[in-house]
């Protein structure tokens, strides 16, 4: 049994999926927040995948500045999820109604 | 052990892929973000075994401490921040979550099918320029500082004035007015 690069482009469109509907689906904000992780990781897998199909660094590399990315996006996130729980005392997304979204 | 041995990579792929997809799908549809988070630490720790397996061992270790390490304890400290005592009767999808979820997995099909069809072409059989610097072997982590540091210097010290924002945001947005 060969692990191919279709294996790890299957495996990351999965979690992909699986990231799209918890940010599209969940009403707390916490919880979108985690999915917005996962999907960061799914992109990780797959530029990890190519970086060892193609026998070339860059792809690992990016990898290293996607986590920076998502480190600064969480730290971000979560300052605006405790900035919305501070005003309504709730951390529901549907709860932000100001611009009639 | 002749099978273990001759498809061990094989197996360590499907098992922590099977363990990343599941512990995923607890963490988009448990009620409490508690348990999601400590869904999301396995989701981390199984891609970072499937990073090893693709020759990233720096990247693997890189996981551990900034995912497991880093955004998983700003998540844990933020849930225990906020009251989760509203949380357990209110609903956990939004109404338009039939919608949201079939468009999801309509994509899931269309690109699975394609990356299916689609044949990528073998893996080239010499993977050692992922640990070589100037010819010599010298291991992932050597491999990836130089190429950091030297072809993309520019952009690393962008990412770090981009951390250095964010660490401000962060300061700002949660400071009590």
């Amino acid at each position: 049994m060969e692990i191919t690069t279709t294996h790890y482009l299957v495996l990351s469109f999965l979690l992909f999926s699986i990231g799209l509907i918890g940010i599209l689906t969940r009403r707390n904000m916490i919880t979108v927040l985690m999915s917005i992780e996962l999907v960061l990781n799914s992109v990780n897998l797959n530029l990890i995948a190519f970086s060892y199909q193609f026998s070339e660094l860059t792809g690992q590399v990016f990898a290293v500045f996607t986590i920076a990315v998502a480190a600064g996006e969480a730290a971000v996130g979560l300052g605006i999820l405790l900035g919305l729980f501070r005003l309504r005392g709730t951390t529901n997304l549907d709860s932000a109604m100001e611009l009639q979204g | 052990m002749d099978f273990l041995t001759a498809n061990g990579p094989a197996l360590l792929f499907y098992v922590f892929a099977a363990m990343a997809l599941i512990s995923a799908l607890f963490v988009v549809t448990l009620r409490n973000p508690m348990y999601g988070a400590i869904a999301l630490l396995a989701c981390f720790l199984s891609i970072a075994v499937l990073f090893l397996l693709r020759h990233a061992e720096f990247l693997a270790v890189v996981q551990l401490f900034v995912y497991g390490g880093g955004i998983m304890v700003l998540f844990l400290f933020v849930i225990m921040l906020v009251n989760l005592h509203q949380l357990r009767e209110s609903k956990r999808f939004t109404p338009t979550a039939p919608v949201a979820l079939m468009v999801a997995l309509a994509l899931a099909v269309l690109f699975v099918s394609l990356f299916l069809v689609v044949s990528v072409s073998p893996v080239t059989a010499d993977t050692s320029a992922l640990v070589m610097v100037d010819g010599e072997i010298v291991g992932n982590s050597e491999a990836v500082a130089w190429s950091l540091f030297r072809e993309y210097l520019l952009p690393f010290e962008i990412v770090s004035l981009f951390l250095l924002v964010a660490m401000v945001g962060a300061v700002v947005l949660g400071r009590r007015t």
